[in-house]
């Protein structure tokens, strides 16, 4: 990385650190929720962004990963580490058995099977009731202690769900660039060339999606006992396009734009409450203008003004 | 017999999802527009004809054809020239985000500009069932059917037997080429998309009746749309065809004999058992493969 | 000697029209078989075919013996084949020796050891070598979007060798190249062929390169091979000279 990023990633993360204590608790509550979002955002981009596919079930995994930590934690006294390497194994899982076959076709066909996949999840969330508690939900969504360290307060959880982000993106940072990312990158641009020099496209664009979803599993682990009660309604189509959208805004291919769309999206419903109901109007208006005007985002758009001539690609 | 009824009511929705397959693949087909608002492109027209009547006061006759005026205007002509077009140049990509945005824009727009609640929708038949050799059978379900088929089969001959028709279908399998005959390419992708208005608006009204007139309404049909015209087979209109038919069947049986509570997941797993088997779908040939 | 290829009865039917009808040959290690022919004569079609990026009619495709029709190219090209473009593949926002590390780095251990090893999959080395040999030097850190065409062709070369490849296939790999750099790319070519017994298939427009580079050739027309020989019995072949100027 470059002197100036360094900097730049050093500042923003003492300003993280130091957020909380200039914060009530619903600012704290906010910046968990983006930290949150933002992992499964950083998973969608991972499909999206680097592997060219649109992914509609992002909600479902994060929705996968909620329930696992929560029917774990409060009904087996599974302790947290436990629940959040079975969520995230469990969506891998999913992940890779659905993508599957809906590679081997060429043709946008993940979209429509991550759609459908999703109105599933859904219906097993809500139906199940011996499982999920169905409509009921699960209350009192323990925040976990480690290692002596007790979440409960909010500051606490975020710094947990802050700790967690560093890591998932230190990871997908890694994996982005070794030669892993080369091949995202090739395969995205230039499919059939990448396929003549051996890169099997599928299997790249699998594991592209399977571990993004896996990331949404994370990412609903913490999410389970951020709110500390969970019922099946977040976790339908709606998630999933805000997710979507997070990506896009910010930027899909690269790699800050996730937390930059997360803010975006996390942020706006707040500063929109007084247009409450047009929010989402306005967000799909802001979308479709963007889309219009430069598809690679926010980043995209800036990027086009620093250094006109560069074009994005693998960092 | 109940079986009977079940698949004439199956064949009834089937024709529905049939025609909105049919256009969703349409637009895909002549001009790479894979639209994911095509769910909410049913649920509009329902609610131009509702405004029409509740605040221009009209009669539901002409409340229909303001409707369909206004769906061939904003869902053919604005849709092409204002986010399609535009977005064309940029990739396939963003052309998709922007439909999902802008499923997301109707879908809101009508919650927030017109109701939440669900609207009742004036059909155009009566609520009476006929008796034919035993079995009990809605008037509501045969007009649809029957609808349907004509829309159907007018399309059919429009695409075979006209000029124009046949113009479109050389520009859906090879523009370039099309345009080289002289087939002027831009209007005959314009026309697809007046097609698929005219289709949308279609089952719209067919369909509203049944199950009222709700903002929410894009996300079911959508998603039954898509996997119509993935299961029929997607090269064809004979597949969409038959890809609507057999999800409604399909839908239908379940839901009578295995459980309501799962119905919505039948379309997922005709999916994938469609994508695993025969991926170019019942009808469809089997594509070249590029990479 | 062993045959590297083996092609037969190889036809590709677009509806109604054959492509490629009834095509046979073989190519022997250290060959470098020259594939002529008007346009429309099938030539792409065939490269097409054998190079798994269309699936062919029927007739079938040997590589050291093994069957590979229908195969995908990325798998292909695990088996040692390797391509080259005659629309200009290059990728664009990559270095140049990021562009040839790319090209190796799927041949290097397997896919775990990509994820958790070296940046570079330990090919820095064998791409300097690649851009010595093919004379880009002082292009190494360039993007490659901003060479001439000329070094983008050379580049698109040195990738198909990158993997050490047994058999490549050019296509058209003169088209739109200077005369100067054609001398060169020619001589880096038949360099490359003696330095790593690799056999090449090429297809040409330009009759002058073909006769210079090739060892032998094949002359097609409507599908068909129509003749096979040496440069000078190719060119002196009435039947050959029909194809071209008797449409």
């Amino acid at each position: 990385m470059k002197r100036w990023q360094c900097v730049a990633l050093a500042l923003v993360v003492a300003a993280l650190i130091a957020a909380p204590f200039s914060l009530k608790p619903h600012g704290i509550y906010l910046l968990s929720m983006w930290a949150v979002m933002s992992i499964a955002a950083i998973g969608l981009n991972l499909t999206l962004g680097y592997a060219g596919q649109i992914s509609l079930a992002q909600a479902a995994f994060v929705g996968i990963g909620a329930y696992c930590t929560a029917i774990l934690t409060t009904m087996h006294g599974w302790p947290f580490p436990a629940t959040f390497a079975l969520g995230a194994v469990l969506c891998f899982v999913v992940g890779w058995l659905l993508g599957y076959p809906a590679l081997r076709v060429q043709h946008h066909y993940l979209a429509f099977v991550t759609l459908a996949f999703t109105t599933l999840v859904f219906l097993v969330l809500r139906n199940e009731e011996w499982l999920t508690k169905g409509i009921y939900g699960i209350v009192g969504i323990p925040r976990p202690t480690l290692l002596g360290w007790s979440t409960k307060e909010p500051r606490d959880f975020y710094y947990l769900c802050l700790i967690v982000l560093g890591l998932v993106s230190w990871l997908i940072w890694h994996l982005v660039r070794s030669p892993w990312g080369r091949a995202f990158m090739a395969l995205r641009e230039n499919p059939v060339r990448a396929s003549s020099l051996g890169v099997d496209t599928r299997r790249y664009t699998l594991m592209a999606f399977a571990i993004g979803s896996a990331l949404g599993g994370v990412a609903g682990s913490l999410y389970a006992p951020l709110v500390e009660f969970i019922d099946p309604t977040p976790f339908t189509l709606a998630l999933s396009l805000n997710l979507l959208l997070m990506v896009i805004v910010g930027g899909s291919g690269y790699f800050v734009g996730p937390f930059l769309g997360a803010i975006v999206s996390v942020l706006l419903p707040e500063w929109l409450r007084v247009a409450e109901g047009l929010y989402l109007i306005i967000y799909a208006v802001a979308v479709m203008a963007l889309m219009a005007v430069c598809p690679s985002g926010l980043l995209g758009l800036a990027e086009r003004l620093i250094r006109p001539a560069a074009k994005k690609g693998a960092p | 017999m109940a079986l009977l009824q079940i698949l004439i009511s199956g064949l009834a929705t089937g024709a529905i999802y049939a025609l909105v397959a049919v256009g969703f693949m349409l637009l895909w087909q002549t001009s790479q527009t894979i639209n994911f608002a095509q769910g909410e492109f049913v649920m509009l027209p329902a609610f131009f004809v509702l405004a029409a009547m509740k605040f221009g006061g009209l009669p539901f006759g002409w409340a229909l054809v303001i409707g369909m005026l206004a769906s061939l205007i904003v869902l053919g002509v604005v849709f092409k020239y204002l986010l399609v077009d535009p977005m064309l140049k940029h990739g396939v990509l963003p052309l998709v985000i922007s439909t999902i945005a802008f499923a997301l824009f109707l879908k809101e727009g009508v919650k927030e500009w017109y109701a939440a609640e669900a609207q009742p929708f004036p059909a155009v038949w009566s609520n009476d069932n006929i008796e034919i050799g035993g079995a009990v059978l809605s008037v509501q379900n045969l007009v649809i059917i029957a609808v349907a088929i004509a829309a159907v089969a007018l399309l059919q001959w429009f695409l075979a037997r006209t000029r124009t028709g046949r113009c479109m279908q050389a520009t859906a399998q090879n523009p370039a080429l099309a345009r080289i005959l002289g087939v002027r390419v831009e209007l005959m992708i314009l026309y697809t998309f007046l097609i698929n208005a005219a289709l949308v608006a279609l089952a719209s009204f067919l369909i509203s009746p049944i199950y009222l007139a709700k903002f929410s309404n894009g996300e079911t049909l959508g998603l039954a749309a898509f996997i119509a015209a993935i299961v029929g087979g997607f090269n064809q209109v004979r597949g969409a065809i038959a890809g609507g038919l057999v999800l409604g069947v399909v839908d239908n049986l379940a839901a009578a004999y295995i459980s309501t509570q799962y119905r919505a997941a039948i379309p997922l797993f005709l999916l994938i058992a469609v994508i695993l088997f025969r991926p170019q779908g019942l009808l469809g040939r089997a594509e070249e493969r590029s990479v | 000697m062993s045959t590297v290829l083996e092609v037969r009865g190889l036809s590709k039917r677009f509806g109604g029209i054959s492509a490629v009808a009834d095509v046979s040959f073989e190519v022997q290690e250290g060959e470098i078989l020259g594939i002529i022919g008007p346009n429309g004569s099938g030539k792409s079609t065939l490269f097409n075919c054998i190079l798994g990026q269309l699936q062919a009619s029927s007739g079938s495709v040997h590589v050291d013996g093994r069957p590979v029709t229908g195969l995908r190219p990325c798998d292909l090209n695990r088996l040692g084949v390797s391509r080259t473009f005659q629309l200009l593949q290059v990728f664009p926002q990559l270095s140049v020796r990021e562009n040839l590390i790319l090209a190796g780095q799927e041949h290097k251990g397997t896919m775990w050891s990509r994820l958790i090893g070296r940046r570079d999959a330990g090919l820095t080395d064998a791409a300097n070598r690649m851009i010595e040999f093919f004379r880009l030097g002082h292009l190494a850190e360039q993007k490659a979007g901003g060479l001439s065409y000329g070094q983008q062709k050379l580049l698109d070369a040195a990738m198909a060798f990158m993997a050490g490849p047994r058999l490549v296939l050019l296509d058209e790999p003169a088209g739109g190249v200077n005369l100067t750099m054609l001398g060169d790319l020619r001589e880096r070519l038949r360099a490359i062929n003696a330095e790593q017994k690799a056999t090449f298939v090429v297809i040409e427009h330009n009759m002058e390169f073909v006769m210079s580079l090739c060892t032998r050739i094949l002359v097609l027309a409507e599908g068909r091979i129509i003749a096979a020989g040496s440069p000078s019995e190719v060119r002196a072949n009435p039947q050959v000279i029909e194809a071209y100027l008797g449409h």
